[in-house]
């Protein structure tokens, strides 16, 4: 069977789950991989919820805020910004490749930008293959 | 003593340990004779010649209270902690590597093959031209000699049996295991089984009494031997990383007290799944910079931080080992 692979994203309330229910509302197809987790800001994102993902058994994780400057809440994409180049580092040093964990912006107009980020995104960890993380992680 | 209570049977094993944990015992001092008032050591590797086979003849259950250091890292630690699992009332993993899998849960950096690589083969003292490599069973002539099998994983004392009490810290600090000690003894309720004890619950900045303002903003990240500490300020705010807001309190931040940053021995604070990631979460937080590229050269001072975030809790962290 040909690999499908499970991609959680974060999306922050504000921009970026407002662009996916755009990409939504106006009938754009994009691959169905992907896990939705609405959070309030993208700042709400902790380090724990992206390793509880790759630990569940999550190919991929995608991470979205709104645009540097735009945040609902002053700064908290630029906190997320911070936590995920200090993640890639760490889950780089854990064998998990960097590639799997991606941060974009998406404001709530591009809905077509998150479809064919989606689209990418799926292609990139399929190219990749499964995550053998979980099953390596076995006590 | 005739109509006085029972003595408690008291028993302290180290697996894959140090040793520490067990010096941390002798540290009680003169108050060893209260100890041995209030209970009989009966397996006790590194003050008493008893062996294992007098362990395994004891019945079930034999032993009241059983501390025990070290994480599981061959099947001799393994077989210990299921024996004295099997033959204690309370289980206490006692200290960091017992507690979260400590420093020698490093290992699942690695593996069985890459350790014996470097140990056997490559490290620079070794002389091995016929590159023998240790063997769980060997024929001789005198028959079959054994040694422990070697695991490729670090298990922390949970991860292998059921665990009734967590003391942390490496060491932990005597004082609270005398304040443990004492409870047992004087009958006092014990806390709910799986909890963490002789410590705090909340973090090491809690304690800490070092000047600490809102105002943290970090634009380089030093070693503690690049600045010259004020001994006041908190170490955060001079730039150097210190595990405080995510290390449970409870040791009286001694280390910091002595000058030098925490290093996380005591685990993270309750409810906390992961420490390493709420260290993460922290500096994030911390460094003044709002540019990708900016924000990579401060963290390019974050030189290990898996290292560094799981020094003491790697074994037990939500991405527990290395994907070889």
């Amino acid at each position: 069977m040909e690999f499908s692979p499970k991609i959680v994203a974060f999306l922050c309330n504000w921009c970026s789950y407002t662009g996916a229910d755009l990409a939504g509302t106006s009938r754009m197809q994009y691959k169905s991989n992907v896990r939705a987790v609405r959070v309030m800001c993208s700042g709400r994102i902790e380090p724990t919820f992206v390793l509880r993902a790759f630990k569940d058994g999550a190919d991929g994780v995608l991470i979205c805020g709104c645009h540097p400057g735009d945040c609902h809440y002053q700064e908290g994409n630029y906190r997320c910004l911070r936590r995920f180049l200090l993640l890639q580092k760490y889950i780089q040093q854990m064998g998990i490749e960097t590639e799997r964990l991606k941060l974009e912006w998406i404001s709530a107009s591009e809905g077509k930008q998150f479809a064919e980020l989606v689209n990418s995104f799926t292609e990139t960890i399929t190219e990749l293959g499964p995550c053998r993380i979980r099953e390596s992680m076995k006590v | 003593m005739e109509g006085s209570k029972p003595k408690l049977k008291l028993a302290i094993y180290w697996a894959a340990a140090c040793g520490g944990c067990c010096v941390s015992v002798l540290d009680v001092h003169e108050k060893l004779f209260d100890v041995v008032a209030a209970a009989d050591l009966v397996f006790w590797p590194i003050a008493l010649d008893i062996k294992y086979k007098d362990v395994e003849e004891m019945s079930d259950s034999h032993i009241d209270v059983t501390l025990f250091n070290g994480a599981v890292r061959n099947s001799e630690n393994e077989h210990m902690a299921k024996l004295l699992r099997k033959k204690s009332r309370i289980l206490v993993a006692y200290g960091s590597c017992s507690h979260l899998g400590g420093i020698p849960g490093l290992a699942n950096f690695s593996n069985r093959e890459e350790i014996f690589r470097r140990v056997y083969s490559e490290s620079e003292s070794t002389v091995n031209p016929s590159g023998l490599r240790p063997l769980v069973e060997t024929d001789v002539q005198e028959g079959k000699l054994t040694l422990p099998d070697f695991f490729d994983d670090v298990r922390s004392l949970s991860q292998v049996v059921d665990v009734d009490y967590f003391i942390p810290g490496c060491p932990p600090q005597t004082e609270r295991l005398l304040e443990v000690f004492t409870a047992i003894v004087s009958g006092t309720e014990l806390p709910p089984k799986g909890s963490v004890i002789g410590a705090g619950t909340k973090t090491q900045c809690d304690e800490c009494t070092r000047n600490k303002t809102e105002n943290k903003r970090i634009k380089k990240f030093y070693r503690p031997w690049e600045v010259k500490d004020d001994g006041v300020t908190c170490f955060m705010e001079q730039g150097i990383l210190c595990m405080g807001p995510a290390t449970r309190a409870g040791c009286g931040y001694r280390c910091i007290k002595g000058n030098a940053p925490c290093r996380g021995c005591y685990g993270p604070p309750a409810g906390v799944p992961d420490p390493g990631a709420k260290m993460m979460s922290a500096i994030a937080s911390i460094i003044d910079e709002k540019e990708p590229e900016e924000i990579s050269r401060v963290l390019e001072d974050v030189v290990d931080p898996a290292g560094l975030f799981y020094r003491f809790s790697l074994p037990s962290s939500i991405i527990r080992r290395k994907l070889l």
